[in-house]
């Protein structure tokens, strides 16, 4: 994987008290790092350096354990995502429907790999699996919004609604 | 529960949500209020009704009148006609249910349901999934009753024995033997854990019962529980279902409230409650153990077995642990008795099994089939063929880690048994239509890319055995691959399904080996004529243009991006292939059909 510019990370107190609150919930309860860490980056959007570190101390659990869990699912993220988070369903029923040619528009325009942000930090990419919404199929999602039926023709407006 | 007039039952599974159906349920409710009417009639938000490709879908009651693909602005017509003048507005209806101007046809006399039978899904799109007084209404948590005040554990576990249940995760395990095993293993602590890890892409069976039904799974697992002697439990569910995580919260906190889960249930002494966990993103953790390992909060690796769950599972103690589908069943199975479930479906096979149909096909959704239906019934009668009056080439039934069916098995009976014998397999659902222009190589190759980014890598077969048929998969449709290729792979194949530690890895040859099984002329078509039959692959394509049917326009010329297109206005135009990027722009733009791929 190709290195990633990160902006420093920023917290605020607030923030950091909603962690304490989230790590004094779980703490000693079986299996708490994945909610832990679930909830985690709900607050920050991702889970760097720093907040892994925070869990580590609370949960008493190693670093490197830590690390271990955060990459072995695609679900977290030790890199900030764009403003606009724009993920292409790469489930089977939309590829068989052609989602391979939306994605690699997408990264024609953007000018970004998959799992990469854009250097104004606006647009990142993801390819996800099903997201289940099959009937719409090929579907997109950017942030909480979802684009389906689409043909490649359809990519440029959609992107262009977050551009300005 | 006020009686109203009538009923406006609205979808807000996945798909209809993501089609817009929040909004038009806030638009019901301020045109109902405005006109009046918010006391006559009531709107209801229900789970999938299954025909995900015709959403957003709304249903309105007493007529039963089916109003598919319903936009916002089309709200005002339907409470201004239907709830208020009592015309049903026909320009909305989904076109099957017409029978003439004043009358609809039942939705089970249409093509799509006539041939389903709803047990797993019997309350989705029927009730309210986020009040339990309507689950209830239904007959819900009579069954949990019934077993803690009248039956004993072990008569429970000889019902759901009785009852022929398998597993509905896809392997087709005796669901009553692994509660017996779980039984009896020794241990004062014990637990029930529900997968809703639903991995497979293109599936979601799982999702939409909890999201339409989330108490039949809660109700099954209490049940579970009791005939086990668990009292506590887990549902692992992947975070990217945020509807059915949420819905599924509610389900728990009402349960609670009503003293369904908690102490002394039904006052029978029983105690039980359940957690919810989140996935995140590792198609791995559908593998039981390595559900498990999730859950205690580790990498998702799998574990040896044995010892299996049922004996060590769950923090070392024994541990049932079921499919959302399964659990789905259960209840169903303790009101209406073995005798009901075991007259639906094939000998070996009992009752129904939930598939997501999605692909090429024109009613995209979920339906739910008796064991022994035909592929054949499911494509064409209940999924209504497939669009551009294209032909039939396969179905992919069991995701990544099943196979496909070719047109001449369409009319295989789709049972546990009959699929393993055509090298597919149940799965958990997920089925696939491909039509002709799909390439079947390039399929295999699809779900390669997704083992090998989903191993585990835990074990070398898996980890580096898939990267390996992968890169052989990637040399076939670069028009690089030989005769010795397929053979390798082959051989790479069966190695890996022979040596793999768990599931996922044993598995993941299954897509090559079933099209090299049924679609071996392609892959040599691939190494020895460098053609891409399905002309998918596009280092074995080439546009052309015919050169009688070009009007000679110029249009392609001005859409091509690298200027590979020239030639005299009102002449015949040629593609100048070393320059043309295959993006396919000039086959789109033209209005003559000139532009073909060879």
């Amino acid at each position: 994987m190709s290195e990633i510019k990160a902006p420093a990370f920023k917290d605020t107190a607030e923030q950091c008290a909603k962690l304490m609150e989230v790590i004094e919930k779980h703490k000693g309860a079986d299996g708490a790092l994945i909610p832990v860490l679930h909830e985690a980056q709900e607050i920050y959007g991702y889970l760097p350096y720093e907040v892994q570190k925070k869990i580590s101390e609370g949960l008493d659990i190693p670093m490197a354990e830590i690390y271990g869990v955060i990459t072995f699912y695609t679900q977290f993220s030790i890199y900030p995502k764009g403003e606009y988070n724009v993920a292409v369903c790469l489930g089977t029923a939309c590829y068989v429907k052609g989602s391979g040619d939306i994605i690699e528009k997408i990264k024609e325009r953007l000018g970004i790999d998959v799992g990469q942000c854009t250097d104004d930090g606006k647009f990142s990419l993801d390819a996800t699996r099903c997201i289940g919404a099959c009937g719409l199929a090929p579907v997109l999602t950017v942030n909480d919004d979802v684009y389906g039926r689409l043909t490649v023709d359809d990519v440029d407006d959609i992107l262009n609604k977050y551009m300005s | 529960m006020e009686l109203a007039r009538g009923h406006v039952l609205v979808c807000r599974g996945t798909g209809c949500t993501s089609s817009g159906s929040a909004k038009i349920i806030e638009q019901f409710e301020s045109c109902l209020k405005e006109k009046g009417l918010a006391e006559e009639i009531k709107v209801v938000q229900t789970g999938c009704f299954g025909l995900c490709a015709l959403g957003p879908i709304v249903i309105v009651y007493p007529e039963g009148a089916f109003y598919s693909m319903v936009t916002p602005e089309d709200v005002s017509e339907i409470v201004e006609e239907h709830l208020l003048k009592g015309r049903i507005v026909k320009r909305l209806l989904y076109k099957e249910t017409i029978v003439d101007d004043n009358n609809v046809k039942s939705l089970n006399d249409v093509d799509f349901y006539k041939k389903q039978k709803r047990i797993a899904l019997r309350n989705c799109g029927v009730i309210n999934p986020e009040s339990i007084d309507e689950y209830i209404a239904f007959g819900g948590y009579t069954a949990l009753g019934k077993v803690l005040t009248e039956m004993k554990p072990q008569e429970v576990i000889d019902m759901i024995k009785d009852s022929g249940l398998r597993g509905r995760g896809g392997a087709g395990f005796s669901t009553g033997l692994k509660w017996q095993f779980t039984a009896n293993a020794p241990g004062d602590k014990k637990f029930v854990a529900c997968n809703a890890d639903e991995g497979d892409p293109g599936a979601f069976m799982d999702r939409s019962v909890l999201e339409g039904d989330p108490h039949s799974v809660i109700e099954a697992m209490a049940i579970a529980a009791y005939a086990v002697g668990a009292d506590q439990g887990y549902i692992y569910i992947r975070a990217e279902y945020p509807i059915a995580v949420e819905r599924l919260n509610i389900a728990l906190g009402q349960a609670r409230e009503y003293g369904l889960l908690g102490k002394n249930i039904f006052e029978s002494g029983f105690n039980f409650d359940l957690e919810v966990r989140l996935g995140a993103g590792a198609f791995v953790c559908g593998e039981e153990t390595a559900l498990m390992t999730s859950i205690e909060g580790h990498r998702g690796e799998p574990r040896p077995r044995p010892p299996f769950p049922a004996v060590k599972g769950l923090f070392g103690k024994p541990t049932l642990l079921n499919n959302v589908e399964t659990y789905a069943n259960i209840t169903a199975i303790i009101n209406n008795g073995v005798e009901w479930f075991t007259s639906i479906g094939t000998e070996k096979s009992k009752g129904t099994k939930v598939f997501a149909v999605g692909g090429k096909i024109n009613n995209t959704g979920l339906v739910e089939i008796p064991m022994g239906t035909t592929l054949r019934e499911i494509v064409y009668d209940i999924g209504g063929g497939i669009p551009g009056g294209k032909k039939f080439k396969a179905a992919q039934t069991g995701g990544p880690s099943g196979g496909c069916i070719p047109a001449d098995l369409i009319d295989t009976p789709i049972d546990y048994d009959s699929l393993i014998s055509i090298g597919s397999m149940m799965g958990s659902g997920g089925l696939i239509v491909m039509d002709e222009d799909t390439c079947m190589v390039d399929i295999a190759k699809f779900f390669l890319e997704f083992t090998v980014d989903e191993s585990c890598g835990k074990c070398a077969p898996c980890r580096i055995g898939t990267k390996r048929l992968l890169e052989i998969l990637n040399k076939i449709t670069s028009g690089n691959g030989t005769l010795e290729d397929i053979d390798k792979l082959e051989e790479l194949c069966y190695s890996i399904k022979n040596s793999a530690f768990c599931g996922l890895g044993q598995t993941a040859p299954n897509p090559i080996l079933s099209t090299l099984r049924y679609f071996r002329d392609e892959y040599i078509a691939h190494v020895v004529d460098k053609k891409c039959p399905a002309g998918v692959c596009k280092a074995l394509t080439a546009y052309v243009i015919e050169p009688d049917k070009c009007k000679g326009c110029s249009l392609c010329a001005k859409k091509c991006p690298v200027g590979a297109i020239s030639g005299e206005i009102k002449n015949p135009f040629t593609i100048d292939t070393s320059k043309c990027i295959k993006c396919g722009v000039c086959q789109q733009s033209c209005k003559f059909g000139a532009i073909s791929k060879k």
